[in-house]
């Protein structure tokens, strides 16, 4: 291990960071967006509705990130009639073909999160909101998905820092993101190790943070779980009486 | 008690060198190649390795009188993997570049092909004339101005190579900056997306776009432009072997001298390649 | 495409279904050996000892913040050098070799195993204090309450999240491809390169991967409604 080699090697890998924000923000974004709708969908009393949703997140749940990857990638373009038609702007580009698996992957797992956040709001809280008034799509804004996700907020967490590790995989289909440039960079050095231990602490970094943002995320959200002044004190007494 | 300590240090150090020596007789070779390189080295139907440099390496191996295990090994981990041990010789259509020369030795080389860019039969490109072969070593000045021209030619496209590759290297050195150049994992990656119209050209030995182009699977391609050699693509292709195996470097120096000498690689290459890519002596 | 997918010397169908049967051993010794490996971590975790917990917390860390892709890059080129300077410091000097295999199931297998370590410590703290009082108050010595009362609801809590653990497991493998060794994911890649069919032979690995992964989820549902045998439902 020669640190003047791996201090130069993180220069050049933090110049990765910004393609890797990118692609995790990117696909996150529309990913939670399209899982919200996946779980509403599967969650839907029409039966065809929920079977396409389920049948989705069968698909991408039940394979590799790798071969979904490859296939949009590598795959579709085997087609002319795809090469000919309006999409190919977008997936002509490495880019766009990522963030298009990336998002269709993390939406699947994150939709499962989302439903299970759902159903896992208490009966009562709805039941309230009926008598307040409240129907369908507004009892759903107002009382079901906050709760949902305020519930779903730490798996969804896991989910972001797999978002961030999955982006290494961008640089099997050129892009050069961390893993890309360190690839490069043991093409014209050939010290593997010494490379990939930098790579790795990059990211180790990035969701070493990004699990403390979560967390300070989770502790913001739930002010009504939290231990008022004086709490434990009445806690005691409780537990005398 | 001393007595003892000094028994198990000498008895230890001599299972060390005794290891040494063995590690030094060369019975059995281990040997790695890409495995989709075609025709150089590919990997067929049946799952098994085939092409020139596994017909070649078997060769070798007879002359050498030395029993060789072949394994396929992905090109961008193929010099670290040798110099970790995992395998002994590298024969995967690898040039022989000063570069690589600081990590590891060299063979004396078995064949010579020179670089050649391919482009899509409906892209503009195509139109580039193709032209006879500069050496950027011998032939500096000549050779530097056709990459002048090719730059102009190419200004602002997308060009592919394979990562780690003299032709990546190639494009590094001259046209960095001016296209756009994509690295891919393996070369049989950037004919998709050379095809798929994702890149506008790339860059490889004319020693894989001949019989590539000859199959229905390059019937959309062409190659266009000057070949080079010489300069980032080196001396020839030979095989890659640790520098500390100087006995093994010789062994397969001898061998490969022996197949050109008698006709053996030109056999083998006129079969593979349809034409011969013996290096001159 | 039935005939590139075919049996036989021309076809590919043959060499994809054994390529799946090494991705589901390289995925099953990862499995186990996370599931050794978790449970010696959650056992630190849980420990008295401030060091072992420590040395557990930055192993479950490490492992699952930094890509599964550079795990397995780190031990493929960097795992026989390790193993060479432990081995010199007993005055072994050969090399020392590791397989593609072996290579692929331990770089899971320690990934998995910081998966499994959360796993089992949850399932080990879900465990009702009470039921362990009541087993105290019978008398029974720590090995037949370990037995009797812990195991077996360790293994229920546990169970639907090893199931996901082993999911996350066979999907890894697809990235081992890199180390050369044929599983589903490399033979998918070597017929697309080799045939110019690129998406006939993802979808191919697709389907194989869907198969393995459902089959097994279908096992481990049994596994679960077994464990739970016991237990009363609403």
């Amino acid at each position: 291990m020669d640190p003047r080699f791996m201090w130069e090697t993180l220069g050049k890998l933090v110049e990765g960071v910004p393609l890797l924000f990118q692609l995790v923000t990117v696909s996150l974004a529309i990913g939670f967006v399209l899982a919200v709708l996946v779980a509403l969908a599967r969650l839907s009393p029409l039966a065809p509705l929920s079977r396409a949703a389920a049948g989705y997140v069968f698909f991408f749940r039940g394979t590799p990130l790798l071969v979904q990857v490859f296939l949009i990638y590598y795959g579709l373009s085997q087609f002319p009639e795809i090469r000919a038609s309006f999409l190919w702007p977008f997936l002509r580009q490495p880019y766009w073909c990522a963030i298009l698996a990336f998002t269709l992957n993390t939406a699947a797992y994150g939709s499962e999160i989302i439903r299970g956040g759902i159903q896992s709001v208490p009966w009562g809280q709805i039941e309230a909101g009926r008598a307040a008034g409240m129907s369908g799509w507004l009892l759903m804004r107002r009382i079901t998905l906050p709760i949902a996700l305020r519930q779903a907020l730490p798996a969804y967490g896991n989910e972001m820092i797999l978002m961030v590790k999955a982006t290494s995989l961008a640089s099997i289909i050129t892009l050069m993101e961390v893993t890309g440039i360190a690839h490069k960079i043991i093409s014209e050095t050939y010290r593997a190790v010494e490379v990939f231990v930098v790579a790795g602490s990059i990211y180790l970094l990035i969701n070493f943070l990004l699990t403390r943002a979560v967390k300070q995320v989770e502790w913001w959200l739930s002010p009504h779980l939290r231990d008022a002044p004086g709490a434990a004190v009445k806690e005691e007494a409780a537990l005398v009486h | 008690m001393q007595q003892r300590l000094i028994a198990v240090v000498a008895g230890l150090a001599l299972a060390a060198t005794a290891g040494a020596a063995e590690a030094k007789d060369w019975k059995k070779v281990k040997i790695a190649t890409e495995g989709a390189y075609e025709p150089w080295n590919f990997t067929n139907a049946q799952g098994k390795l085939e092409g020139f440099e596994v017909d070649l390496a078997n060769d070798l191996c007879k002359r050498m009188k030395v029993e060789c295990e072949i394994v396929a090994q992905d090109w961008d981990g193929i010099i670290p993997s040798l110099t970790a041990g995992k395998y002994d010789v590298i024969i995967a259509g690898m040039s022989i570049t000063a570069k690589r020369k600081e990590v590891i030795d060299f063979s004396v080389p078995y064949a010579q092909t020179p670089a050649m860019l391919a482009v899509l039969k409906s892209s503009p490109l195509a139109k580039i004339p193709t032209d006879k072969n500069y050496d950027l070593d011998k032939n500096k000045a000549e050779a530097e101005k056709q990459v002048e021209k090719l730059k102009a030619a190419l200004k602002g496209k997308v060009i592919g190579a394979q990562v780690s590759t003299t032709h990546a290297n190639f494009l590094e050195a001259y046209f960095k900056g001016i296209v756009d150049i994509r690295t891919y994992k393996t070369t049989e990656q950037h004919d998709l997306d050379l095809t798929a119209g994702r890149i506008d050209g790339a860059y490889a030995s004319i020693g894989y776009w001949k019989p590539l182009l000859a199959k229905p699977a390059g019937k959309d391609l062409v190659t266009v432009g000057p070949t080079f050699t010489g300069g980032p693509f080196g001396a020839g292709v030979g095989a890659g072997i640790r520098k500390a195996d100087a006995d093994l470097k010789k062994m397969f120096d001898g061998a490969i001298t022996a197949a050109a000498k008698d006709g053996t690689v030109k056999k083998l290459s006129m079969k593979w390649f349809k034409f011969d890519i013996t290096p001159e002596q | 495409m039935i005939q590139l997918l075919g049996w036989g010397d021309q076809g590919w169908g043959d060499e994809l279904v054994r390529a799946a049967g090494m991705t589901l051993a390289v995925a099953l010794c990862a499995f186990l050996l996370g599931l050794v490996v978790g449970s010696g971590g959650a056992a630190a975790k849980l420990s008295r000892f401030r060091a072992l917990q420590a040395a557990a917390d930055a192993y479950t860390t490490v492992l699952r913040g930094i890509p599964e892709l550079l795990v397995i890059y780190l031990l493929f080129f960097g795992g026989s050098g390790a193993l060479m300077y432990v081995a010199r410091i007993f005055g072994h000097t050969g090399y020392i070799e590791i397989n593609a295999f072996a290579t692929g199931a331990v770089a899971i297998g320690i990934v998995n195993g910081a998966y499994s370590t959360e796993v089992i410590r949850g399932a080990v703290l879900a465990v009702h204090p009470g039921q362990i009082e009541a087993a105290k108050a019978y008398g029974m010595s720590r090995s037949v309450m370990f037995r009797r009362i812990v195991a077996p609801q360790v293994l229920r809590y546990a169970l639907p999240s090893l199931g996901n653990v082993w999911q996350l497991a066979l999907k890894e493998t697809a990235l081992i491809s890199v180390t050369g060794l044929v599983e589903i994911m490399r033979q998918a890649t070597v017929g697309a390169g080799s045939t110019k069919q690129p998406f006939t032979f993802y979808a191919a690995a697709c389907v194989l991967y869907l198969i393995l992964t459902t089959v097994s989820g279908l096992g481990f549902a049994r596994a679960e409604r077994w464990a739970a045998r016991g237990v009363r439902r609403a």
